[in-house]
Parts: structure tokens; C-alpha cells; sequence
């Protein structure tokens, strides 16, 4: 009988949790916005919120790419020094035009994803160090394209790209939430997306059904070098400065939080892009409200590492129970 | 030499208590009883073999042994005293160790640090002294008869050399039980020799050898009784003289030899060989794994690979399917050469495999039954990248619906499913590939009677409309019932070959022992003169 009880308890503990791993998230932003309405009821006007969600957008972009290479059982920490190549290579171009500048950004970026996904798929190097390997080379590449220095950004184009609003929303949020549908759409309904979760999930049985893995990884690792890139071209737009030392620095530990508490599994297997966004967004959501009540970045550094110990506690025994 | 039978130089498994004893044990895991009722002791100075087919249930009793299971009922005595092990680390303790490699050492450290772990030798200042390691070291290994240089770390040691530091360390620690799962599998030759060195001089010295092993002429020589599992249940207990290596392989098989031949098969096999070729593999070779082996499946036939584990009948099934690399050989579907060494290459052939070991190689578990199902197609259920989910389902339901699934619904997890129906979702993702030659690798293994029988009734009606099988089972009398035709591997070579109407199991028996008794004789022919009774009178 106590037994009964107990194994019951025991699985209302599990549910309880699980239903934590998959809203916790969620339940964080609400707490967060209730707090910071309390204390400070300015937080809900027009300006303060449109600077939280324009602040959020370049980590936002680059978890999307993030949560599909974990999806994978991988991890690219090489997303920070791809941003700053995006933003040196665009300024380098920028006497072409904005298009052409942004292509080649784009393209300097799929270059960049595609050695990358080479080195983890073809080469067998562990994920965390080929894009370990990228992330020091690819800040030192930045400054080279750059010549060390910074480059102020004077094209309308670009500029209102990174200020202009439609219908009351910062452009840069509309191509986030663009961008967070397509990889949506790509993870969910897409052969690809498919791929990506069984090669994750279980990659032996994939290359035994015949699923192209190799090409699958290397896929993987362009979508988010391309993402990064992006995330850099609109940083870039927004500061009207490309910054090849700092632009993107330590992005990939925000990035790689924001999937984690998303509740996207490090094991892979399962790719939550909602929860990613969201994930970003309560990443955003601390900070903010640690510095409108005057405590200091380095604070909310430290409580963001006691959120992803609690979501990463909440991930353990993902298929123990 | 110390490799004489327990009878003579210690003292006699009658008259000595048993070290370790397991009565009645019986552990369940889910549908499947992995142990039934089983009980076997060890006594001091005895080499133990504990032998038996994939799934018989040895690696479980070996987790009772060791504190990794608790046994349902039963009970497991050490040194005549009634023993719970609650964790692994209990068993140790106590004095029971478990030889793997990988287990209790650190790659990374050096032999000498390997052998001295958690007892390092220290000086005055209470500092490791390293010199007195070093030699002791030397000293231990030198009684093993290898000479390594002691400081180096051990992953650079050859396998055989990282296990004598495994048993050397158990010994030093005491251990009186050593518990030994297949510890030549990967060794040289020489390797081996010296391993069963060592095992003599620690029968000498009094400790116990539980010799897991499917390799029957190791068995032979350096074990004094041996337990036989089949399905969980123990089929034979007794010492190793009083079998031949023809009455042990029946009994791992479960034939009596004895039995009246029985030719089984299906009605119209004379038709199937007369069919077109359609699957030729020729010469598969692999160092170390297959040695030349040839296949051929016509249209419609059901051929079997028998053998015992390990003796190269999985990796035979993946050479054909490209997941095994091969040094040569080719395989051709229906006249074309398919690459070798690409598994897509075979599925655009028309081969399709159902894994061996069904979790780990088999399902996604995180993907629905639906997405388990159509994982091998994906791309033609889709336009322009994007999956038609419609068609999906089409297919999902249609094979749910023809191999009776029991799942909630399409969309329901396959990690929730029993095992025979993950199963059933297996052979539905390859027949959703539309395969000319299926290969099946154990299909039934682990999974309960009802699914057992619809599985192998699909597999013959499928057979019957024209798709290839080759068909790989650990119960011989499924393989055997269910084939046209045989080949019989051994230690990656196949040793003979069944045509239709020979097919029955005292042949594959007798083929295997034949095999095994000749290679007996290759091996050792000085053994057979000199001092080696168990091999001496045999081949009868």
C-alpha cells in the first residue's frame, strides 16, 4: 500500500517535472514580467518593451541555429566569430552596394559552415572542437578582412535596417520572427528536419535506414553559420558600426543557455524552436530587470548560470523515466 | 605446465565449500523472464564456464553476481554467507572483480599507476615513491610473463597487456572471484596463450574463473565445469570432461543430437532453387572478422546464416548491406554490383536490413511510430523538401494496419511500444523501402511469444510473394524452420552448406562440431600428445 502511494508520488514528481522541462521557460518570462510591472509599472510602456525585443534579436537568431545543431547531438561555438566575420566582410563590400555587401557576407558565413560541418561529418572531429578551432580563427579572419580596425557604417539602407519599424515592430524583430517560423517550418516539416531529429535521436539506426548523415551534419553546421551571419548583418545595421573584435563575443554561451532552457535536450533528438526563442527572450528578461533595479552585469551573469544548472537539472534522467 | 584440470593440483570441487553459489535466481525485466530458476556455484581454484546463445542470460547472471541486478527471488551466497550486493562497487569489495578493460583503470595513467591505484606505495613525507612503484610493478607484471615498460600510459599497451594489468590488480587486491566476459575476444594469438598463463596461475594460487566465452576449444582446454543458459534457464551444470564439444554445442542450440533427424522446410523450396539468382556475395572478407564468404539467395527464398555468436553470421548480414567494411569481395543484386561499403548504395539496390540489437541500432526512440516507419523514405514522400504529411500517414497506417502494430495512434512515441512491436515498426520502415532481399538479423530476439510467431509467419509470406530473405536467428530451430536453405558459419568462415531438403538442425550441429574439432587439431596438435586430457580422447 505505502508502496503504491510512493510509486505514485513518484511518477506525479516525474510529470510534474517534465511538465517543468517543457514550460518552465514560459513560466520564467511571466514571473519576470509580473516582477518588473511591480516594481516599475514604465516597463510596460511602448519604448521600454520595443528596447527589450530589439535587444534580444541578434541571440535570438543565432540560438535558432544553435538549437538545430544540438538537435543533432552537436554544438557550434563558432557562432560569436562568425558574426564578426559577416559584419567585416560586409563592410568590406559595402562599395558595391548593401545587396551585394550582404551577400557576401552571407556566403563568406556558408563557406565557413561548411568547414566547419566538414570537420565534425567527414573528419570525425568532435563538434565542440572543430567549432572550437573556428571560433579562434574565425575572430582572427574578422580582423584580417577588417584590417583590425572598426568600420563605421554610413548606407541608409543598412542603418534603416537596423532602426526602421513597420506597423509599430522593429524590422529586426519581423526577420526574427521570420526566421524562427522558417526554422520551424525546417524542423518540423521538412525532410531535413527529419533527418536532423533521427540522426540526433539515434544516429546508427539513421545511417542503417539509408538517412544521408554526413550531408545531414554539414547541412546543420551552414544553417547555423548562415543564422550567425545574419544575426551579425543586423547587429551591424543597428550600431551603424562593424566591430570585428567584440561584435558576437561570448554570444554562443547566451545562445547555447537559450536552447537549454528552451528545453531543447543536449542529447539531442528534439529541437524546441518556440521554447528557444523564448529562452532568449527570459535570457533578456534578467538582465534587464537586474539592471533597472541597479545590480551589475556580473549579477546577472551569475543568476543566468543558476538557470541553466536548473534547466540542465530538470534535462538529467531524460530517458530514465 | 599449470594448465592441467582442477583435480589433481587443488583440491576437488566435491570436497571444497563452495566460493560463490547462486540458488534459484530469477530476474524479470518487463514481459521477458531474462532468468528462470537458475543456480550454479564456484569453487575454489576452478575455472568456470558459462556458456550460451545470445540472450540465454549470461551477462544477467553475471549483474546478479555483481551487484548490477538484484534478483527478483533467490539468492546469491558468497563464501557460504547469504550476499546482497547493492552496487557493483559491493561486489568488489567483497572480492569479486569483473575483467573488462575498460572497467577500474584509467587509460590515461601509466601501468605502474594502473596496478597501484588507490594503494600507492608513499615515502616519509607521505609522497607516492615512486621508485618502489615502479618495481613493484615490474615484479607484477614479470609474473604474467610481460615485460612493458611500467611508466608509459596503459592505453598504449596492447589489449592483451591492458587485461593482464586488470587481473594483476584484482589479484593484488585480494580478489577471490574473477569474473572474465569473453577476454579473448580481441587478442592476438599470442595474447591468448599468455592470458591462459595467467588463468593457470591463478587457479594455482586458489582464486575462482567465471570464463565467459563462445569460443568452444578455449572452453575445452582451460575450463574445469561449465554452466549451459538457454532462454534463461540452465540446461546443463556440470564438469567440462563429461561433454564433447557435439553435446555442448546441442546443448547451447537446445538439440539432442541424438534425435531423429527431422528434415523441416517450407513445401515448395524445390521451386524456390530453381528461381533466379537474385543476391551474390562472393568472398566477403574482413581481417579478423570474415574470411571468403560466399551467399547466394534466389527470388523467393528464405536463406538462413547458422552459427554460433560471434561466428561471423551479423557481420556477414552488414557486409552485404555495406555497414561492414570489407578488405574484398562484391556483392551484386539481380547482376549489378552494388558499391561495397555504402549502406545507401545497398537500399538503392533493393537491400534492406533489420538490425541485430533493435535499441541501439534500430528505433529513434525520441521520433513518433509514424516518423519511425517512413524514416528510409523520406524523400519521396516529399516535394521540394517539404514532407507531404498526408502521404505519411497514407504509409504509416497502411503498414501499421498490415503487420498489426499496437500502438495508440501513428503519432504515439516508438520508445513506448513493447519490443515485439518496435520490432513489427522495423520491418515496417523496410518494407516501406520496397526491398528486393530483405535481411533480418535475430528478428525475434528478446521479444514475447505472440509477436515471436506473427513476425515469423510475415517473414515466410513475404517469402512466399517473391521477396528474398536471409534470415539470421540465436535459436537454431527458428533459423531451421524458417529457411530453404543454410550456410553454416564459423569463426567468419562459412563451414558448409544446406541445400533444400537437408535443411535440419543436427546437420548444422554437426557441421559446426565438425569445423570446431578440425580446427582443434590445427591449432594445438602438440596439446593433443602431450598434457591436454580435455582435448585428448575427443573427436569421437
Amino acid at each position: 500500500m505505502t508502496e503504491l502511494v510512493a510509486a505514485q508520488a513518484r511518477r506525479s514528481r516525474i510529470e510534474w517535472r517534465e511538465w517543468l522541462r517543457e514550460n518552465g521557460v514560459y513560466v520564467g518570462i511571466v514571473v519576470l514580467v509580473i516582477v518588473n510591472v511591480l516594481l516599475s509599472p514604465s516597463f510596460l510602456s511602448e519604448r521600454s518593451l520595443r528596447l527589450q525585443v530589439v535587444q534580444v534579436v541578434p541571440v535570438a537568431i543565432v540560438s535558432l541555429g544553435m538549437a538545430v545543431v544540438i538537435g543533432t547531438r552537436g554544438i557550434d561555438i563558432s557562432v560569436g566569430s562568425v558574426m564578426a566575420i559577416a559584419a567585416a566582410t560586409m563592410a568590406a563590400f559595402l562599395g558595391y552596394g548593401p545587396i551585394p555587401a550582404i551577400i557576401a557576407a552571407i556566403v563568406a558565413c556558408i563557406v565557413i559552415g561548411l568547414i566547419n560541418g566538414g570537420l565534425v561529418a567527414f573528419v570525425g572531429i568532435q563538434p565542440i572542437v572543430a567549432t572550437l578551432g573556428m571560433l579562434v580563427a574565425g575572430r582572427g579572419i574578422a580582423l584580417v578582412i577588417a584590417n583590425g580596425k572598426l568600420t563605421e557604417i554610413f548606407d541608409p539602407m543598412l542603418t534603416n535596417l537596423g532602426t526602421a519599424a513597420f506597423m509599430g515592430i522593429p524590422v529586426v524583430v519581423l526577420i526574427t520572427i521570420a526566421l524562427a517560423v522558417a526554422v520551424s517550418i525546417i524542423v518540423g516539416r521538412t525532410t531535413f528536419g527529419r533527418h536532423v531529429l533521427a540522426t540526433g535521436g539515434n544516429p546508427v539506426a539513421s545511417a542503417l535506414s539509408g538517412v544521408p548523415a554526413k550531408r545531414t551534419l554539414v547541412a546543420v553546421y551552414v544553417l547555423s553559420a548562415t543564422l550567425a551571419a545574419i544575426a551579425g548583418i543586423l547587429a551591424t545595421a543597428r550600431v551603424k558600426a562593424a566591430d570585428p573584435s567584440y561584435l558576437g563575443s561570448l554570444i554562443e554561451l547566451s545562445a547555447i543557455t537559450a536552447v537549454v532552457v528552451g528545453g531543447t535536450p543536449l542529447s539531442g533528438g528534439r529541437v524546441r524552436v518556440a521554447g528557444t526563442i523564448a529562452g532568449a527572450l527570459l535570457l533578456q528578461l534578467i538582465t534587464a530587470t537586474l539592471i533597472r533595479n541597479n545590480l551589475s552585469d556580473s549579477t546577472s551573469r551569475m543568476v543566468a548560470a543558476l538557470i541553466i544548472l536548473g534547466a540542465v537539472y530538470l534535462q538529467r534522467d531524460k530517458g530514465n523515466t | 605446465m599449470q594448465l592441467t584440470p582442477s583435480t589433481a593440483s587443488v583440491p576437488g570441487p566435491a570436497v571444497s565449500a563452495p566460493v560463490l553459489e547462486v540458488e534459484g535466481v530469477s530476474k524479470r525485466f518487463g514481459g521477458v523472464l531474462a532468468l528462470d530458476d537458475v543456480s550454479m556455484d564456484l569453487h575454489a581454484g576452478q575455472v568456470h564456464a558459462l556458456v550460451g546463445e545470445n540472450g540465454a542470460g549470461k551477462s544477467t547472471l553475471i549483474k546478479v553476481m555483481t551487484g548490477v541486478y538484484q534478483p527478483d527471488t533467490g539468492e546469491v551466497r558468497f563464501q557460504g554467507v547469504p550476499t546482497r550486493f547493492a552496487r557493483p562497487r559491493d561486489a568488489q569489495l567483497a572480492g569479486i572483480s569483473t575483467i573488462y578493460q575498460e572497467i577500474n583503470l584509467v587509460p590515461q595513467l601509466s601501468v605502474a599507476r594502473n596496478l597501484f591505484l588507490g594503494r600507492e606505495p608513499t615515502n616519509r613525507l607521505g609522497l607516492v615513491d615512486f621508485d618502489r612503484m615502479r618495481a613493484g610493478a615490474i615484479r607484477m607484471m614479470e609474473r604474467y610473463g610481460v615485460s612493458v615498460d611500467v611508466r608509459r600510459p596503459l592505453q598504449e599497451m596492447s589489449l592483451g597487456a591492458q587485461q593482464t594489468v586488470a587481473i594483476a590488480r584484482a589479484v593484488a587486491e585480494q580478489h577471490r572471484v574473477l569474473i572474465m566476459d569473453e577476454p579473448t575476444s580481441s587478442l592476438e594469438p599470442s595474447e591468448v596463450e599468455r592470458l591462459f598463463a595467467a588463468i593457470g596461475m591463478l587457479r594455482s594460487e586458489g582464486v575462482s574463473l567465471i570464463y565467459v566465452s563462445h569460443r568452444l576449444d578455449e572452453i575445452f582446454r582451460i575450463c574445469d565445469s561449465v554452466t549451459v543458459l538457454r532462454d534463461g534457464r540452465r540446461v546443463h551444470h556440470g564438469p567440462v570432461r563429461e561433454l564433447t564439444r557435439l553435446s555442448l554445442i546441442g546443448l547451447m542450440l537446445g538439440r539432442e543430437i541424438a534425435e531423429s533427424s527431422r528434415i523441416t522446410g517450407f513445401g515448395d523450396e524445390g521451386d524456390v532453387a530453381g528461381g533466379e539468382v537474385l543476391l551474390e556475395a562472393r568472398g566477403l572478407a574482413r581481417r579478423h572478422v570474415l574470411e571468403d564468404v560466399d551467399v547466394t539467395v534466389h527470388r523467393g527464398e528464405v536463406m538462413g546464416l547458422a552459427g554460433l555468436l560471434g561466428s561471423g553470421r551479423s557481420s556477414t548480414a552488414k557486409a552485404i548491406y555495406g555497414a561492414q567494411p570489407i578488405d574484398a569481395g562484391s556483392v551484386t543484386i539481380g547482376g549489378q554490383t552494388v558499391a561495397p561499403g555504402s549502406v545507401r548504395a545497398a537500399i538503392r539496390a533493393g537491400i534492406a536490413l533489420i538490425p541485430e540489437d533493435r535499441k541501439a541500432e534500430g528505433i529513434v526512440p525520441g521520433l513518433s511510430v509514424r516518423d519511425n516507419i517512413t524514416l528510409g523514405i523520406l524523400p519521396s514522400l516529399s516535394r521540394f523538401g517539404i514532407l507531404a504529411g498526408k502521404a505519411q500517414d497514407a504509409v504509416a497506417d497502411d503498414l501499421i494496419d498490415r503487420l498489426h502494430i499496437k500502438a495508440s495512434s501513428r503519432d504515439q512515441k516508438v520508445s513506448e511500444l513493447s519490443g515485439g512491436n518496435q520490432q513489427k515498426v522495423l520491418l515496417a520502415r523496410m518494407l516501406a523501402m520496397a526491398p528486393r532481399l530483405l535481411i533480418l538479423d535475430d528478428p525475434t530476439r528478446g521479444i514475447d511469444v505472440g509477436a515471436k510467431a506473427e513476425i515469423q509467419a510475415l517473414v515466410s509470406e513475404l517469402a512466399a510473394r517473391g521477396l528474398s530473405v536471409v534470415l539470421i536467428s540465436s535459436d537454431l530451430e527458428e533459423v531451421v524452420e524458417g529457411s530453404h536453405a543454410l550456410v553454416v558459419l564459423r569463426d567468419g568462415a562459412v563451414v558448409g552448406s544446406l541445400q533444400a531438403g537437408e535443411v535440419s538442425a543436427e546437420r548444422v550441429v554437426e557441421l559446426i562440431a565438425a569445423a570446431a574439432i578440425a580446427a582443434a587439431i590445427d591449432e594445438v596438435p602438440e596439446a593433443l600428445g602431450t598434457d591436454d586430457p580435455t582435448n585428448g580422447g575427443e573427436p569421437a
